[in-house]
């Protein structure tokens, strides 16, 4: 067995591909999600973009910065934070099954 | 809010609801852009990344053994200056407490000595937690760990200051819980040639005992009872950042129970204990005071 | 294979054919002879070489191969990037990493480096960098001691590295270039370690042949790597976690830590051919052989008896064996060059029909014997004639391993042969224990 030209020699160093939801869908790692009560949520309610305090604290990256906001449940892990900084409360944490 | 609505961390990663660094990593990548090269040394950071073929982060990224961060970031420079690539591309190290302040410190020392052109950022969770919450040189006084359960019998170390005695040209520190704070450092960081230095406390909803959905207001809390001070020391000049500056007056600050009673990490500390962290603040502050003095 | 090594190919390379050479100096500092240290040929390797970053930290006996290295660069010599780190440790990792962003690295060090080095060292095999070190040998304290022996050599014979060893300063300089070449091969992409012992070709001067640039860039083009991690668009991250198993995802498949390091072993394995093939080029190209590029026979067509080892103590052996033929003795050396991967397809040919064979370990596996001697009787344990084996220990922390030490080793070993002894024990020559006065060893080693 010399030298054959299979696919071991390919195996090099061990190199990573960027992929969605690498360790799988996250969003069942908790049963709460968050809800956004758009007749409350400041862009929203104006139209104008503003706020976004839900975008910019996610540490999941799974809101976007859209009128209204919009929260990707697959990946979502329910950590609230985005419920505790919003201004106006307009976020609730509810209870979702999978 | 005027952040870039680019993400270079896809959803869905290792970390864990909640978690302060994973914030704090989204926030620096927005700020670097995508022609950054990281290196990161064993920590939660390496299993955020992701596993064997596949990553979550949109950025190049290199692992490197546990106390190498500094020294990786020094071979990812001088290669990228072998190709004259070192203007195209930003280097930054991102590593835990523990890879900054207790295994990796010497790496680290000797590449900014070198003046290695990167950004070295560390994320302070104040303890080991990829292996399990064990106490680091990061530790907070009086902290319960998995291997100092009668609480931290020592002080943090504070780790910019060691920084600031190689005559770096940029220190700063930082938390998530003022995201654009964090961003401007971090932009500016990316303009200036030669050693760049971030210190950013990382609240840690398991390593910390608190619930998830707090890490932003728990870090608040930090800053706002004098505990994590903000400020930038950039060429030797100290500056106090805007969230951190109303608190050089003791009476604004909010007292430091606050903050330790909403983590369970602190749960057993008694009131002598309390009164030391009392004095370690004053103290900080005091330092900081005469500083801005002196510069005046 | 062996057979097709011509008669003049059997002596160490060097020696004639420098002296031919001595008659056409040329003043350049290229396609000229130089004599020059161990340490200096291999900075003259590195420099010709043309690698692009070197990081290093200081130990006796290696350090002037970095200060001359420093000095090439100051004088504008050599275009390559020194990370001058704060430790060994520092020093790999930053090979490691540049290695990665692309680019040809090399270190050098010594005993208490190499070991300071180790955690790197799996990790550049795992991740495949083609890296060199130049390591001049030296023991491993305590106690302290900066003298030769191959003690750290043996210490990372595990950890998936191609490593050779050097018997003259020619060789050094020739290995060295060969080395990048065989570790930038696509069908290998492993770090190597060239080794030559401390002090005895580190620090004495010997005539170099340094060949002319041009040819050395033929013969050594730039770096092809596998990973280059300055390509930020298309290579995202290397070496994360992996688990036991392959991953299975509708993005792809990934290997899984058991099938990278199957991978490693068989590039290993396989890298003999590619060490023979690029050795033969080499030799086609600058006219210098070292044996087939694995082992070197010295008077070995007649022999019945062979003087297995390495580094200095084959070079030691050469004039040894000089006094036994005229004893009347049938007995050649086979110098090993190739220690890892370990040659014992090549090892076991040879050996076949050998009676004797005594091998001097300049190193222990301590707690069992030299490595060499261990190794060598695993190896032939499938002959059906099994050549007799006896090993002994030489020259540990730098104790001259004399003439006389080996020619009684051979007489030793060949009187227990005749007596049907064999043993594992070792056997420790140029002891002087009876010039210590007070020293009695029953106080220590209690016979009980
Ligand atoms: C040389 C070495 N020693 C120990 C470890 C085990 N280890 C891996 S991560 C880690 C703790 C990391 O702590 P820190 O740097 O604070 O990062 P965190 O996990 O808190 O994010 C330890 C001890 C290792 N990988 N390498
Ligand atoms: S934080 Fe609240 S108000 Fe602001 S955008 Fe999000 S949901 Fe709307
Ligand atoms: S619950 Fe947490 S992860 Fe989910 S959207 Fe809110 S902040 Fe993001
Ligand atoms: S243990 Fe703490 S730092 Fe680590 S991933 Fe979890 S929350 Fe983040
Ligand atoms: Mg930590």
């Amino acid at each position: 067995m010399k030298n054959s030209k299979k696919d071991y020699q390919k195996i090099l160093g061990s190199v990573q591909k960027p992929v969605l939801g690498e360790a799988g869908k996250t969003g069942t790692w908790s049963s709460k999600k968050p809800h956004i009560d758009l007749n409350t949520c400041i862009p929203a309610k104006s139209g104008k973009s503003s706020c976004f305090n839900c975008w910019l604290y996610c540490p999941e990256a799974v809101v976007t910065r859209t009128i209204p906001p919009q929260i990707d449940l697959i990946h979502c892990k329910g950590c609230g934070i985005c419920m505790e900084e919003c201004p106006v409360n307009a976020i609730t944490m509810e209870e979702v099954k999978y | 809010m005027d952040l870039p609505e680019e993400e270079f961390i896809y959803p869905g990663t290792r970390a864990c609801a909640g978690c302060g660094m994973a914030l704090i990593y989204r926030i620096a990548l927005k700020a670097l852009g995508a022609k950054t090269l990281v290196t990161v040394p064993a920590s939660c950071l390496t299993v955020l990344h992701g596993m064997q073929g596949f990553c979550s982060t949109k950025v190049s990224v290199y692992h490197t053994p546990f106390a190498t961060t500094g020294a990786s970031a020094s071979g990812i420079v001088a290669s990228l200056e072998d190709k004259g690539l070192e203007n195209e591309i930003t280097v930054l190290a991102f590593a835990g407490d523990g890879g900054t302040t207790d295994i990796g410190i010497q790496a680290l020392s000797g590449a900014v000595e070198r003046g290695t052109n990167f950004i070295y950022a560390c994320y302070d969770n104040e303890a080991y937690m990829n292996t399990g919450v064990q106490r680091s040189g990061s530790t907070p006084y009086g902290v319960k760990t998995t291997t100092t359960p009668e609480g931290k019998l020592s002080h943090k170390k504070d780790m910019p200051k060691i920084l600031e005695a190689h005559g770096i040209p940029y220190i700063a520190t930082g938390i998530a819980s003022y995201p654009l704070d964090l961003f401007e450092k971090f932009k500016k960081a990316r303009t200036i040639h030669g050693s760049k230095y971030f210190h950013i406390l990382s609240p840690c909803p398991p390593g910390w005992g608190y619930d998830p959905k707090d890490t932003i207001s728990i870090g608040r809390l930090a800053v706002q009872t004098g505990f994590w001070i903000l400020y930038e020391i950039e060429n030797g000049i100290f500056k106090l950042s805007k969230p951190s500056s109303r608190y050089l007056d003791p009476l604004k600050r909010k007292p430091i129970e606050e903050y330790l009673k909403a983590q369970k990490r602190f749960s057993e500390m008694t009131q002598q204990q309390i009164k030391v962290y009392k004095v370690y603040i004053d103290n900080m502050w005091k330092d900081i005071k005469r500083r801005i003095e002196c510069q005046n | 294979m062996y057979g097709r090594m011509s008669r003049k190919r059997d002596y160490y390379g060097g020696g004639e054919i420098l002296m031919s050479l001595i008659e056409n100096q040329k003043t350049n500092i290229d396609n000229d002879i130089k004599i020059i240290t161990g340490n200096h040929a291999a900075a003259h390797a590195f420099r010709q070489a043309r690698v692009g970053v070197v990081s290093a930290y200081p130990i006796t006996p290696q350090s002037p191969v970095v200060e001359k290295i420093a000095e090439f660069i100051a004088n504008g010599k050599l275009n390559a990037r020194f990370v001058k780190v704060e430790s060994e440790h520092s020093a790999l990792a930053v090979c490691c990493a540049a290695s990665a962003t692309g680019s040809r690295v090399g270190t050098a060090t010594s005993a208490h480096g190499l070991e300071l080095m180790y955690e790197m060292l799996p990790w550049a095999a795992g991740n495949r960098l083609p890296i060199i070190i130049n390591l001049a040998t030296r023991s491993l304290g305590a106690p302290w001691s900066v003298w030769t022996d191959h003690s750290d050599f043996i210490t990372i014979r595990d950890v998936g590295w191609i490593q050779y060893m050097c018997e003259n300063n020619q060789e050094i300089y020739d290995t060295n270039l060969q080395a990048f070449k065989i570790a930038e091969n696509s069908r290998v992409f492993l770090p190597s370690i060239v080794a030559y012992d401390g002090y005895i070709l580190s620090h004495t001067m010997m005539p170099v042949k340094l060949e002319n640039q041009e040819e050395v860039d033929e013969f050594l083009p730039p770096i092809n790597h596998h990973i280059n991690l300055s390509n930020i668009s298309t290579i995202k991250g290397i070496d994360p976690v992996t688990t036991p198993n392959i991953i299975k995802r509708i993005e792809g498949t990934a290997p899984g830590y058991y099938e990278f390091r199957y991978a490693l072993q068989r590039s290993l394995e396989n890298s003999i051919d590619i060490i023979k093939e690029v050795h033969d080029e080499f030799t086609k190209k600058f006219g210098r052989s070292y044996g087939n590029g694995i082992y070197k026979i010295i008077q070995t067509e007649d022999a019945d008896t062979i003087i297995y080892a390495m580094g200095s103590v084959a070079s030691q052996a050469r004039v040894a064996i000089k006094k036994l033929r005229a004893e009347g003795l049938k007995i050649g050396i086979v110098s090993l060059k190739l220690f890892r991967p370990y040659p014992y397809e090549d090892l076991r040919d040879f050996f076949k029909d050998k009676e004797n064979i005594i091998v001097f370990d300049r190193d222990i596996g301590y707690g069992y014997e030299g490595v060499l001697s261990y190794e060598l009787k695993a190896a032939l344990y499938s002959l059906k004639k099994k050549p007799n084996i006896k090993g002994f220990i030489v020259g540990l922390g730098g104790r001259d391993v004399k003439t006389e030490h080996i020619i009684s080793g051979v007489h030793k070993a060949l009187n227990q042969f005749k007596q049907g002894i064999f043993t594992n024990k070792t056997d420790f020559l140029g002891l002087s224990l009876d010039e210590l006065n007070d020293y009695d060893e029953s106080n220590y080693f209690d016979s009980r």
